[in-house]
């Protein structure tokens, strides 16, 4: 029998969780002792993970503020795993205060911290979902309390298509969910790729192959498989680039070799 | 803010420069340098005042360290370079003139007291993060229990509410868990479930696939299976469901239970059995009716090669006349005592018995046998009708006739062979009634156009297929033609010229007999004035008459007069030129109210003959007060005169018959003379008319025209 829709999975701490492997790689201690295995092993192979992440994220700070310096003052973020420092709202909020921020994540314990660290703040909140189930997100009252989709939204897919696979039709999903936007909006991605990593693609298997063995497989994409996200976007300038060449704020050639592992990209509807 | 060049300002933001490329690297901010060197340069200035300032404040120099986690340095490779920068750069950056040594030893104790602060901050930090992640995790948990429990709660409510009996059983067949729907179904309490094996439930309605369809889901080879299912309840009765059992598998797909859904179709049931029960039963008698009795027939009929079967058809005798004169509420109950007698007939397996309609049934015999069994049969179904049957009192003898058809599988279809029976039947009823006749080809195929005859009547009548033959009467005294005897003929399109003894008993039984005695009255008149017009009023011996024979039915048509009379008027025929034949037995019994009208159409001048006399009973003394004036002998009486010399005690019959007509001043005509000499010795013995082919066969009136003028010229 089929686990109905109000009933959320069971949950297993004894597994590793992508959320918070990504807080340890980010120094954080929002983590259990099996995450930390798996993310030591990953390391292994790669260790400059952690820059990669910090890339993200410096990647998403500077999105985020480009986006409201555009005037937009709307978040979704979906797989936004455990917000620790630097967060879409802090970043947000920061430059537009009472930004309205949406955080999305299936992952109940992301979610439930989410919420613990988002008490008290009015204009942010949290959705237990699944990017692969957009109407469930569209759908959700607590969206519709906090965002208008009458107008500009910047829709944020960081770090999380790639754990989607191509069985579960990443592309459809964003593409639907780009539908319900308003002209103006944005998509702000990141998406991993063997392309830029600065190790043989052999060793950067074994980190793939770690992620495969949490069941949570690492799906890498190349640039053009990337850049099919954006279909119906314009792009910003630059385009879909490495992390640090989107709009540095120092020099990249500054930055550590791993944090040109991947593409980042920024597009807004017409 | 602008620095005066080696100013300590600049000094300051030289050694935050120095202090934030050392670190940067193990950072995981998401600030750009820049950004995060300028969180570290107040810490730089915080570091520089305390280096020069009097005293020492500890917890100020903690703080610094304390805050280095707060901007979220927190690999301890952090703290290392920042010592390790601290350490030499801080005296030679912002020492400005002091005493080396002392700030040597100042930045030392700067340095122990930042990494206490780090080292607390940091563990603060982490004991911190560990709770709170901790927190979400149990927090989640309850969500997820929760949303369980409302889950179970709510499946529960279905399983308990579902009007569906649901039972799950493990694979060994012990029931583990039922709902209410169940227990009420069965009529059982839990505990008296609880604990039941599945496979005690066997029951000897089974279909023969349950218990194989059963197996092989527990084996895990099927995933679900559905039948029709009885079960014994404890208070004796039964009951009927639509039982559907799946196999539940767990998240390995290893199976585990079985889960039963079963709705009650009992009361569903038992009115299927009973719509059935009534479409295939006569209400009446509660025997078997047609449809199912050609079910049956032809099932048997298809049973295969070298399987017989054996049809009896049973129609009562005269069951019209008891309906007539007790009433239809006491034919049904004879109906009804018959259908019993014939069901006790009927006992062993492969016999029935039905009632196709009124007062026909049917027996049929299938199985090894079937020509010796039906016998047997048709016998205890004659013998069963023997006693007689009381309805109100009256003691009412029941006889019937029977067809019997016994005959191989596969050859004829259902309607043909009841039509075979049919046939033989009526066979059986033609010869009198009370007995049983076995079909036969030849016999059928007479008869086969019996029921086509029937049907074909009335259309007959309106096309002109029907025509009148005459044969002439011949005066013995002198051997004049005195008139002739109409008979009529049916010229059907497919079997030809048919005699009235193929189809006067179904005009009769039709009652288009009526019609068709009409028609024939009317064209035997129209040709008796035609005759008369060409041979004048008078023949040499006086008017041609002609003879019209008339059924017991018409007779009694209320009618006959007012017609008869109608005819010969609008003919202008006068009476005397007409004889009515009317059979002896037609006249048996006859009570006055039959006998009025052929009494006045005799007083009218019409003459009425006695037809076929000496067949039936005749009661002699009964002659008397008939109003006939001319006996016909029956030809069975003048067979014997055919040879020579004539059988001594027929002459003797013939003469005490003519003397016993002459002297009731009736004239004798005789039938069927073959021979002169038979003719002879009928004018001997004093007959005064006679007719047969020695004379003449029946022919067109055209013959008869002939004849007369032979008579006139002779």
């Amino acid at each position: 029998m089929e686990r109905p829709a109000w009933a959320p999975r069971s949950i297993d701490i004894s597994v590793p969780s992508v959320s918070r492997i990504y807080d340890y790689y980010l120094g954080g201690s929002h983590n259990f002792e099996v995450d930390r295995q798996a993310a030591r092993k990953a390391m292994e192979f790669m260790p400059g993970l952690p820059k990669i992440m910090q890339a993200n994220r410096a990647f998403m700070r500077r999105a985020v503020r480009f986006a409201a310096g555009e005037g937009i003052t709307q978040f979704l973020d979906i797989g936004s795993g455990i917000p620790t420092f630097g967060s879409v709202h802090e970043v947000a909020q920061a430059v537009v205060p009472g930004a309205r921020v949406v955080y999305v994540d299936h992952d109940p314990v992301a979610v439930a911290h989410s919420q613990a660290v988002l008490t008290g703040n009015e204009h942010a909140d949290v959705i237990a979902a699944d990017l692969c189930k957009p109407q469930e997100i569209l759908a959700s009252p607590l969206l519709e309390g906090l965002i208008d989709l009458n107008r500009p939204v910047a829709l944020l897919l960081v770090a999380i298509l790639h754990f989607v696979e191509d069985a579960d039709d990443p592309y459809g999903a964003v593409a639907e969910l780009s539908k319900a936007l308003a002209p103006g909006s944005m998509l702000i991605l990141t998406h991993a790729s063997y392309e830029g990593i600065p190790l043989p693609a052999e060793r950067a298997e074994g980190a793939v192959d770690v992620y495969k063995d949490i069941r949570n497989p690492l799906i890498m994409r190349s640039r053009e498989a990337i850049a099919r996200f954006f279909e119906g976007y314009d792009m910003v300038e630059p385009g879909l680039v490495q992390m640090p060449h989107w709009r540095p704020d120092s020099a990249p050639e500054d930055e550590d070799p791993y944090a040109f592992s991947g593409f980042a990209g920024v597009g807004r509807t017409a | 803010m602008s620095a005066e060049p080696d100013g300590p300002e600049d000094r300051l933001r030289r050694l935050t420069a120095i202090w934030s490329r050392a670190v940067f690297p193990v950072t995981s901010t998401s600030l750009t340098r820049t950004e995060f060197e300028d969180q570290l340069l107040p810490l730089t200035r915080r570091l520089s005042d305390l280096l020069r300032t009097r005293g020492f404040d500890s917890d100020a120099a903690k703080a610094v360290g304390a805050a280095l986690v707060g901007a979220h340095c927190t690999d301890p490779e952090a703290l290392t370079r920042t010592l390790d920068c601290i350490d030499a750069y801080l005296v030679l950056y912002c020492g400005e003139d002091g005493s080396q040594d002392e700030l040597r030893m100042r930045s030392s104790r700067l340095q122990h007291a930042m990494a206490a602060g780090y080292a607390q901050a940091l563990r603060e930090r982490t004991l911190a993060e560990q709770e709170a992640i901790a927190q979400a995790a149990l927090q989640a948990q309850g969500v997820v229990a929760q949303a369980l429990h409302a889950s179970e709660a709510r499946f529960r409510a279905v399983f308990e509410g579902a009007a569906i009996g649901v039972g799950i059983a493990d694979l060994d067949g012990n029931v583990l868990q039922v709902n209410g729907a169940l227990l009420r179904m069965f009529g059982l309490s839990e505990s008296a479930v609880r604990g039941r094996r599945v496979q005690d439930w066997v029951h000897p309605e089974d279909a023969p696939q349950t218990w194989r369809l059963y197996d092989e889901l527990v084996r895990g080879d099927r995933e679900h299976y559905h039948v029709e299912k009885a079960f014994n309840r404890p208070d004796g009765t039964v009951l009927w469901t639509n039982l559907t059992v799946s196999l539940l598998r767990d998240a390995d797909g290893t199976p585990q239970y079985q889960l039963a859904l079963m709705e009650d179709t009992t009361e569903r049931r038992l009115l299927n059995l009973r719509l059935r029960y009534e479409a295939t039963h006569d209400a009446l008698t509660g025997l078997p009716n047609r449809t199912l009795f050609f079910e049956r027939l032809e099932k048997a009929l298809n049973a295969g090669e070298g399987q017989r079967f054996g049809l009896c058809y049973l129609d009562l005798d005269g069951f019209k006349t008891i309906n007539d004169s007790l009433g239809h509420a006491a034919g049904d109950r004879l109906l009804v005592e018959v259908a019993d007698r014939l069901q006790s007939c009927a006992t062993a397996p492969g016999e029935m018995v039905a009632r196709l309609g009124g007062d026909e049934f049917v027996a049929l015999t299938t199985g090894p046998g079937t020509a010796r069994k039906v016998d047997e049969l048709a016998e205890r179904i004659m013998s069963a009708l023997v006693t007689p049957i009381s309805i109100d009192g009256r003691d009412l003898l029941v006889r019937g006739s029977l067809g019997i058809v016994e005959g191989p599988a596969g050859e004829r279809t259902a309607a043909e062979v009841l039509r075979s029976a049919d046939i033989t039947m009526y066979r059986a009823k033609s010869a009198g009634g009370n007995r049983s006749e076995l079909a036969d080809p030849e016999a059928d195929a007479r008869t086969i156009t019996r029921h086509g005859l029937t049907t074909a009547l009335p259309t007959a009548l309106e096309r002109g297929e029907f025509f009148i033959e005459y044969q002439p009467l011949v005066h013995l005294g002198d051997g004049s033609v005195r008139g002739a005897e109409a008979l009529v003929r049916w010229l059907h399109p497919q079997h030809g010229v048919l005699g009235p003894d193929r189809f006067i008993p179904l005009a009769e039984h039709t009652g288009l007999i009526v019609p068709l005695g009409r028609w024939v009255l009317q064209e035997s008149i129209r040709q008796a004035r035609a005759w008369r017009e060409c041979h004048g009023e008078e023949t040499a011996a006086g008017p041609l008459r002609i003879n019209v024979n008339l059924s017991p039915c018409q007779l009694s048509h209320p009618g006959l007069v007012q017609d008869t009379v109608e005819i010969l008027e609008r003919a202008g025929v006068t009476p005397d030129a007409l004889c009515l034949e009317v059979t002896e037995s037609a006249l048996i019994g006859a009570d006055d109210d039959l006998l009025k009208p052929l009494r006045r159409l005799a007083e009218m001048g019409v003459d009425i003959a006695l037809d076929d006399f000496g067949t039936g009973y005749s009661n002699l003394a009964n002659l008397r007060r008939l109003p006939v004036s001319i006996l016909k002998l029956d030809r069975s009486f003048t067979q014997g005169m055919q040879q020579f010399p004539a059988d001594p005690v027929d002459l003797k019959i013939v003469e005490g018959i003519v003397s016993l007509a002459h002297s009731l001043d009736l004239a004798v005509t005789v039938e069927g003379v073959e021979t002169g000499a038979q003719a002879e010795q009928l004018r001997i013995l004093g007959c005064d008319t006679a007719q047969g082919w020695y004379y003449a066969r029946p022919g067109p009136p055209e013959r008869l025209h002939e004849l007369v003028l032979v008579d006139a010229t002779g």
